[in-house]
C-alpha cells in the first residue's frame, strides 16, 4: 500500500497521518477521543469553526433573534461561510444541521434516548426494512461509556429500556411535567423523565444546568454535553490534533484503490492534500453521501464507496409532528431545558394498528416571548391588530408541547445526490434532497397526533393544533451509507469499514439500517465507540 | 455562502414600514405598552433586519402597490385595512416582516416587564425551575416491562 500519495503536486502536502477524520461533530469526536488511547497520529478536519461560551446567543438581549439568524438550524438561512448550501426544494422536510467544533450536538436539544433492542430487528420483528448486523447488546456497553462521557440526566427504572442507570439526577419535571404527568397517568399511559445531555449537577469540570432557556441556541453555561465541552477537550489533552475551518473537497484514492488522504481548503482558502493511512468519515447523513460522491474517480465513477449503489439513498429524516395546546395556569415556558418526559406507549409494533413500527411523543416545555409570538402567529393562534395583546397573553407561559418523533423507513428513492448547479463557497458541489414521506408514517403521524391530543385534552389545554412538518425539521440525517453484512446491498461492513475501500471508515448517522423512533444522537456516538474499539482489537490486520 | 448586507430601507419605505407597524402590534393602555411603531422598538426593528431586509422591502412593495403608490397619505381606516389585507396573506415575505416585528417587540424593557419578565440576558443568572410532583412516577414504576427482547440477552 502506499497511502499518502498526492494526485495533483501542484498543491501543498501536509505530514501523513495515521488517522484522518473528517469532521468534528458528535461520531467524530468520540472516535477521536476513543482512539487516541492507541498512541497514533491522529488528526481531524473540520469545516467550521469553535464556538466559544461567549458567542452563544443567551449571553445576549438578542438571544432570541439569534436564532434566526446565524444560530438558526438551517444552513440555507444560518449562511456562514462555514456551511454549504442544501438544495431541500424537493423534500417536504427541510435539512437541519451545524457546522463547526461539536457539530449537531451545539444546537441540538439535548434529548438522549437511546435506541431500543427491537430497533435492531425490524425485519424479523415486522417483516419491513432490514435488520442491522449488530444488536442492542452489542452497543451496550458503550452506551454505557458514552454516557460517562457526556453526563446524562436521567432516572433508572424505565419500564420501556433495559435497565441502565443515568448518572446524573433528572432534570426537573417543573410546573409543565407535572400537568403532562397528571394527564397521561389519567389515561394510564406510560411515562418517564427522559435521558437528556445536561449536567444537572457539576459534571467533568461543566457548570451545572442553570436554566437558561431551551437548549437549542446552544448553552452558554456549558451544562449541555455538546461534544466541544465532552469528547473533545479530553481528546485534545490525548494529542489529537483539531484543525478549523478546513473543507474536505475529496478523499482521493492511490493505484491499490486505498485511500490515499483528503483534499481540503485551509482556513486561508489554499488548496492542500493530507495524506493518511486509515479516513473515518464523520460528516453525518448529508455531508458523507456529498464527499463520497464528490470522490468520484475513474476508479470509483459513481462515487466512492458506492459499488453497491447506495451511497446517498435511503434518507431517513423523523417525520415530527408537533401538537400544541394552551392551558389557563402558568407552567414552565422558558425556564428550564425544553424536554422533559417522553412517553413509549406506542413506540413498539401493534397488529391492531393501521401502520408497523412507532413512535416516541416527547414532552417539551413552552419557549421565549418572542419565539412564542413568531411560532403562534405563523400556527395562526395569534392576531394583528387590537386584539393581539389578549390573545398573546393566554399563549405565553401557557403552551404544552408534545413532539411526535416517527421512525421513517428506508426507501431508495429518498436520497442524497449532487446539485448540478448549486455549489459551496469553494466552488465544491452542494447535495440536493429528494424525501417524501411514506404512507406508513403518515399514518403513523396522524396516529401520534390524536394520542398527543388527547393528552392535552387530559390536560386541560384549549386550542390545540398541530403542525405536521412545517416548523418542524429535527437534523437527524440518517441511512445514506448503510451498514450491513452483503456488499450489494449495503456501505460499510458491521463494524463500519467501507466494504470497497479497506481503509476508509464511517462512524457517523448514515450507517444507520433504520432510523427507530428516537433523537439519534446518543446511539450515533456509542456506534463510534464501537467502530473505534473494533478498529484497535483488528489493528494488526485493518485491511484485510 | 456568507450571507451578505443589503441595502437599507430609503425613506419612502421606513414611512410605511413604521406606520405598518404600529397596526401590526398596537400600543395598548390596558396593557401598559408601547406599540411596534415606538421610537426605540421600531429603530431596533430596522436595524435587525438582518437576513429578511429582501423579503420586508418585498412586502413594502406590495403594500405600497396596493396603496397606489401612497400608503402614509392614506386616512387611517383605509391603511388599517390594507395592512391587515397584506398581513392576511401567506408568502415568505409576509412571514419574514412579522418576524422582522415580533423579535424586536418582545424584547423591549417595557415589553417584558408588563409580561412579568426582568429584562435581561438569560446568561449568567439563569432562571428558577422548580422540582415538580416526581410522586406521580409512582402508578408507572410498576408497569411490566415494556420493551421487546428479541435477542434474549437482556434477561
Amino acid at each position: 500500500m502506499s497511502a499518502g500519495t498526492n494526485p495533483d503536486n501542484s498543491r501543498p502536502t501536509d505530514e501523513i497521518v495515521d488517522v484522518l477524520i473528517i469532521g468534528a461533530g458528535a461520531s467524530g469526536a468520540a472516535v477521536a477521543w476513543s482512539l487516541a488511547d492507541t498512541r497514533m497520529k491522529i488528526l481531524c478536519l473540520e469545516q467550521g469553526d469553535w464556538i466559544k461560551p461567549t458567542d452563544f446567543p443567551t449571553n445576549g438581549r438578542d438571544w432570541e433573534a439569534r436564532r434566526y439568524a446565524d444560530f438558526d438550524i438551517s444552513p440555507n438561512r444560518r449562511g456562514r461561510d462555514t456551511d454549504y448550501p442544501v438544495n431541500d426544494d424537493n423534500s417536504i422536510m427541510k435539512i437541519a444541521n451545524f457546522n463547526g467544533v461539536g457539530g449537531g450536538t451545539v444546537l441540538f436539544t439535548a434529548h438522549y434516548p437511546r435506541m431500543h433492542p427491537s430497533d435492531f430487528r425490524v425485519r424479523t420483528l415486522d417483516g419491513v426494512a432490514d435488520d442491522w448486523p449488530i444488536d442492542y447488546w452489542t452497543l451496550e456497553p458503550y452506551f454505557a461509556e458514552n454516557d460517562r462521557m457526556t453526563g446524562v440526566a436521567g432516572l433508572a427504572g424505565d419500564p420501556a429500556y433495559p435497565p441502565h442507570q443515568p448518572n446524573l439526577p433528572p432534570v426537573p419535571l417543573g410546573r409543565t411535567g407535572t400537568r403532562y404527568a397528571q394527564a397521561v397517568n389519567k389515561l394510564g399511559w406510560h411515562w418517564w423523565p427522559s435521558d437528556i445531555a445536561i449536567a444537572t449537577t457539576e459534571y467533568d469540570g461543566r457548570g451545572k444546568c442553570i436554566n437558561l432557556n431551551h437548549c437549542t441556541p446552544g448553552c452558554a453555561q456549558g451544562a449541555k454535553g455538546g461534544v466541544d465541552v465532552t469528547y473533545w477537550p479530553h481528546a485534545m489533552r490525548n494529542r489529537v490534533e483539531l484543525r478549523t475551518r478546513c473543507r474536505v473537497r475529496e478523499i482521493t484514492t492511490n493505484e491499490h484503490g486505498m485511500a490515499a488522504g483528503a483534499v481540503y481548503y485551509d482556513a486561508n482558502g489554499v488548496e492542500r492534500f493530507q495524506p493518511a493511512e486509515i479516513v473515518i468519515l464523520a460528516a453525518n447523513g448529508v455531508g458523507t453521501p456529498r464527499l463520497l460522491l464528490n470522490s468520484a474517480s475513474a476508479r470509483f465513477p459513481a462515487g466512492l464507496a458506492n459499488s453497491s449503489g447506495l451511497v446517498g439513498r435511503n434518507l431517513m429524516l423523523h417525520p415530527w409532528p408537533m401538537v400544541f395546546g394552551y392551558v389557563e395556569e402558568e407552567m414552565d415556558g422558558d425556564r428550564g431545558p425544553q424536554t422533559v418526559m417522553w412517553s413509549k406507549e406506542f413506540y413498539e409494533t401493534d397488529p391492531a394498528r393501521n401502520f408497523v413500527r412507532g413512535y416516541t411523543l416527547q414532552f417539551t416545555r413552552g419557549t421565549g416571548p418572542a419565539n412564542e409570538a413568531i411560532t403562534s402567529m405563523a400556527a395562526g393562534r395569534l392576531h394583528w391588530g387590537r386584539d393581539h395583546h389578549r390573545v398573546y397573553r393566554t399563549l405565553h407561559y401557557h403552551r404544552l408541547l408534545i413532539g411526535v418523533a416517527c421512525e421513517d423507513l428506508p426507501e431508495a428513492h429518498n436520497r442524497v445526490t449532487l446539485d448540478p448547479v448549486l455549489k459551496d463557497g469553494h466552488g465544491v458541489p452542494a447535495p440536493k434532497i429528494d424525501y417524501t414521506i411514506s404512507e406508513n408514517t403518515r399514518r403513523m403521524m396522524e396516529h401520534g397526533i390524536a394520542r398527543a391530543s388527547e393528552i392535552l385534552e387530559a390536560a386541560g389545554a384549549k386550542n390545540i393544533s398541530c403542525s405536521r412538518t412545517a416548523l418542524n425539521y429535527p437534523g437527524h440525517l440518517l441511512g445514506t451509507a448503510r451498514m450491513g453484512l452483503d456488499p450489494e446491498r449495503s456501505v460499510v461492513n458491521e463494524w463500519g469499514r467501507c466494504h470497497d475501500v479497506k481503509n476508509l471508515f464511517i462512524v457517523d448517522g448514515s450507517i444507520w439500517v433504520t432510523s427507530s423512533g428516537v433523537n439519534p444522537t446518543s446511539t450515533i456516538q456509542a456506534l463510534g465507540l464501537y467502530i473505534a474499539d473494533s478498529i484497535k482489537q483488528r489493528l494488526g490486520n485493518l485491511f484485510d | 455562502m456568507a450571507v451578505g448586507l443589503a441595502p437599507e430601507l430609503n425613506a419612502e419605505e421606513l414611512r410605511d414600514f413604521r406606520r405598518l407597524a404600529g397596526f401590526m402590534v398596537p400600543a395598548s393602555a390596558e396593557y401598559g405598552v408601547p406599540g411596534a411603531d415606538d421610537d426605540t422598538i421600531f429603530a431596533d426593528i430596522v436595524a435587525s433586519l438582518g437576513r429578511d431586509r429582501d423579503f420586508v422591502g418585498e412586502a413594502l412593495l406590495l403594500l405600497r402597490q396596493s396603496a397606489a403608490g401612497d400608503y402614509a397619505g392614506l386616512d387611517e381606516a383605509k391603511a388599517e385595512d390594507l395592512a391587515m389585507t397584506l398581513l392576511g396573506g401567506e408568502s415568505p415575505a409576509i412571514t419574514a416582516l412579522g418576524r422582522a416585528v415580533l423579535q424586536c417587540y418582545y424584547r423591549d424593557d417595557r415589553v417584558m416587564r408588563s409580561l412579568g419578565i426582568e429584562p435581561q440576558a438569560p446568561f449568567p443568572k439563569g432562571r428558577v425551575l422548580e422540582q415538580g410532583d416526581w410522586s406521580l412516577l409512582d402508578p408507572v414504576r410498576g408497569r411490566p416491562r415494556m420493551w421487546r427482547d428479541i435477542d434474549g440477552a437482556g434477561t
